[in-house]
């Protein structure tokens, strides 16, 4: 494994999705922060939930940058074609598993069984994310592929 | 003979309503959400919507209450050889106890227990899914119940003690100590969850009552009318979808607003019109969780259409469906269309900016903070109020047609740039643009002055340069625009009685075609206490006018949308958040004209809007 560019490609991808997040969120095609979602469970004040949130988001996107160049070493290939497929896993991951597990672990994010007086304040995301936006999958899977493209370009090159 | 709308109660857990009849019969529920599609609604149908009847099988007499400050609904059954008690809820559990125990995603409880003599029991299972378009096979699966499956994974099962076969109808004899459990659950992809009967439905029972209780004596309210204060404040609490903290306008659809007519329509969203006066009464009453719950939802649901708003939303924010009717429904008491969606989604309702600005203003004057997304939003409503605000528009009563240009719609765009001014001037939005805003201000108000006047009848007119008046115009000392003691003011509630007093205290709207033979309006009437009690009147005659809107509750204090002028019965979608918000607000503002005066409370609310005169 070369660390450099595995560490390089994590910290561009990351880059690279926050950006595609953030723009989805001012065109109005889903209402889903990471790093709002990240950030609100260590506060709730949402101006710095989004900078810890963001940090928070770098830090995953260069260990998740480290399980995909694994995931490449272990299959003796690397392209931004199979970047893009690992992506696609892993956006399949997110809106399958993790997100329908997000309410029961975030200390702010509510639960569809909650009420009437455990008032969280931050809605579920419900099934495929679907509450933040009718485009919120599209958009996880899209921003994913895009992650995994971009590791699989840049540890190409080393 | 089908159940009146005024016969109805409603239980619930936040996240979705049962109406249950006088007579013992649950002839409305949508599980799992307000908004989802219905179970049981006889309430629609007699014959084809399904219910849950639970009732003597004889001649009968019922009294009914909720148990002390609670969403438990106790009815008694009288009959010639004896007693019976029904208690209907769903139950609630604190934070720490729903952890601790294992219980279904949605249940509602129901336990019959004959307190004197004996009595025979007619109990009739007959669940209809989809809105009555599936009549459903019950199975029984013996001692665990009767279930059926639902489309989409789901399994409604019904655990009872009482024998009750595939048909789903017993009759059964209780002698006085007995006690039948019923325990009707849903499950949706996850396993059912099988609950044992007695002593567990009991304990949910008496938690229930307590955590109604708890939260009901956290009402900081203690006036002459309390209960009916914390009433309405309970369901306020029941219709606040707590996933989310939407409160839906209603949990029913097409309870028709004229007898037999056509005005039908589905309430079971999130108007954002109702969005100050709902922050207001919830804030007012020391409510501040639900407050901030509702406006965490509100930031979050205009997310998606920013800077503009739609006039409603779906309980988690999104658009909702386009509006349907369901032919094959009767209607209540036979009035048709049913719907099912709404189409005022798509309408222009400029106040609504008015409405979501005053409702931020009004948490930051209750101690919340704005931050920067939440100032980017403020401001870019501003600009769209700036922009647009001389646009004709369906206005509040969301006339559909054409637009027009309503002076409500004019003065809370006045509200809107004056609120952004204001936090301005606090320094919460050291950003806004204040001269566009102050100049689009002044150009609203002098169109409002000039063309929303009419010399000629003394009023504030309905439209600009209009012939007619609108009970919408009474809000406008409430948001600001005018003195309630002003002039032209005290002109406009003259001539507002005039023309709009339905008798008994009773306002209606306003006057149009649409608007023939439906009934008077709660909130218009509560908005008319209201205004007196600001200053419009003697404070007297404020709350003689209060009292007398007291006697149009139900017998269990609850509200519909409207009131037939000639019985005093319920009429439209029930109950309906916005009536029991206006109760609300006409109780708090009566209690500080009562403890300030009259002129401390102007003098307040000259305070709070420093360039409403300039």
């Amino acid at each position: 494994m070369n660390w450099t560019s595995s560490l390089l490609a994590g910290f561009v991808g990351t880059l690279v999705l926050t950006s595609l997040e953030a723009g989805a969120q001012q065109l109005h095609l889903t209402r889903m922060s990471i790093p709002y979602l990240l950030g609100a469970a260590f506060t709730p004040n949402r101006d710095r939930a989004k900078v810890i949130g963001f940090l928070v988001h770098l830090i995953n996107g260069q260990l998740f940058a480290l399980l995909y160049v694994a995931i490449f070493d272990a299959l003796g290939e690397v392209s931004i074609l199979r970047g893009a497929m690992i992506g696609l896993g892993h956006a399949a991951v997110v809106l399958l598993v993790v997100m329908p597990l997000l309410p029961a672990m975030h200390p702010r994010i509510a639960t569809l069984e909650q009420g009437p007086t455990n008032m969280r304040l931050i809605e579920p995301p419900g099934p495929l994310a679907l509450h933040y936006g009718l485009t919120t999958p599209l958009m996880v899977i899209v921003a994913h592929m895009i992650f995994g493209a971009i590791i699989g370009w840049l540890y190409h090159f080393r | 003979m089908s159940a009146r709308i005024g016969d109805y109660a409603i239980v619930g857990d936040c996240r979705s309503a049962a109406l249950i009849s006088r007579g013992g019969s649950l002839d409305w529920l949508c599980w799992p959400h307000f908004d989802s599609p219905s179970l049981f609604a006889a309430i629609l149908d007699e014959r084809r919507g399904g219910r849950f009847l639970i009732a003597p099988s004889g001649t009968f007499r019922s009294e009914r209450s909720y148990a002390g400050e609670s969403n438990v609904l106790v009815t008694r059954f009288l009959t010639a050889g004896g007693e019976v008690e029904l208690t209907d809820f769903m139950p609630v559990l604190e934070e720490q106890e729903a952890k601790s125990v294992l219980r279904p995603q949605h249940e509602l409880l129901r336990i019959a227990r004959c307190t004197r003599g004996e009595v025979e029991i007619e109990i009739v299972f007959d669940p209809r899914p989809c809105y009555a378009t599936i009549e459903p096979r019950i199975e029984s699966m013996g001692k665990l119940g009767l279930r059926i499956q639902l489309p989409g994974s789901g399994l409604l099962t019904l655990r009872t003690d009482a024998p009750l076969g595939e048909g789903g109808r017993a009759r059964v004899t209780m002698r006085a100590g007995d006690e039948l459990q019923f325990s009707l659950s849903l499950a949706r992809r996850q396993p059912a969850v099988l609950v044992p009967f007695g002593e567990r439905g009991r304990w949910m029972q008496e938690r229930s009552i307590a955590l109604w209780q708890k939260w009901a004596r956290q009402t900081q309210y203690d006036g002459p009318w309390r209960d009916a204060v914390v009433r309405s404040a309970l369901v306020l609490k029941l219709l606040q979808y707590a996933p989310s903290g939407a409160i839906v306008a209603a949990p029913t659809t097409s309870l028709p607003e004229r007898p037999g007519g056509d005005l039908n329509w589905d309430y079971r969203f999130c108007w954002l019109r109702d969005a100050a006066l709902t922050t207001r009464a919830l804030y007012g009453l020391g409510h501040h969780d639900e407050a901030e719950n509702f406006m965490s939802w509100l930031l979050s649901a205009t997310n998606l259409s920013l800077p503009k708003l739609h006039v409603l939303y779906e309980l988690f924010g999104r658009k909702p469906g386009r509006e349907r009717t369901l032919p094959h429904l009767s209607g209540h008491a036979g009035a048709r269309p049913v719907h099912i969606g709404n189409a005022a989604v798509g309408q222009v309702q400029l106040d609504t900016y008015g409405e979501v600005i005053e409702a931020v203003a009004h948490s930051v004057r209750c101690g919340g903070k704005i931050d920067n997304a939440i100032a980017r939003m403020l401001i870019g409503f501003g600009r769209e109020v700036a922009r647009d605000w001389d646009d004709p528009d369906e206005g509040i009563w969301e006339i559909r047609g054409y637009g027009r240009n309503f002076v409500h719609s004019r003065a809370l765009c006045w509200s809107a740039l004056q609120r952004l001014i204001d936090l301005n001037q606090q320094g919460h939005l050291p950003k806004a643009p204040v001269d566009e805003f102050r100049k689009a201000r002044n150009a609203v108000r002098e169109e409002i002055e000039t063309l929303g006047w009419s010399e000629e009848l003394q009023t504030y007119t309905r439209t600009l340069a209009g012939g007619d008046v609108d009970a919408s115009l009474l809000l406008l000392p409430w948001y600001g625009y005018c003195a309630p003691d002003s002039p032209r003011m005290l002109a406009t509630w003259r001539r507002i009685r005039e023309r709009l007093d339905a008798g008994g205290g009773l306002l209606r709207r306003y006057h149009g075609r649409l608007t023939a033979g439906e009934g008077a309006f709660g909130i218009c009437s509560f908005w008319a206490a209201e205004y007196l009690a600001l200053g419009g009147g003697p404070v007297a005659e404020a709350e003689e006018h209060f009292e007398t809107l007291l006697r149009y509750a139900n017998d269990v204090g609850l509200y519909a949308e409207e009131i037939e002028v000639s019985t005093g019965h319920a009429l439209g979608n029930f109950p309906q958040a916005y009536t029991h918000v206006g109760l609300i607000n006409a109780a708090l503002t009566l209690r500080e004209r009562v403890e300030r005066g009259k002129s401390a409370l102007q003098r307040e609310r000259q305070k709070m809007i420093p360039e409403a005169r300039a």
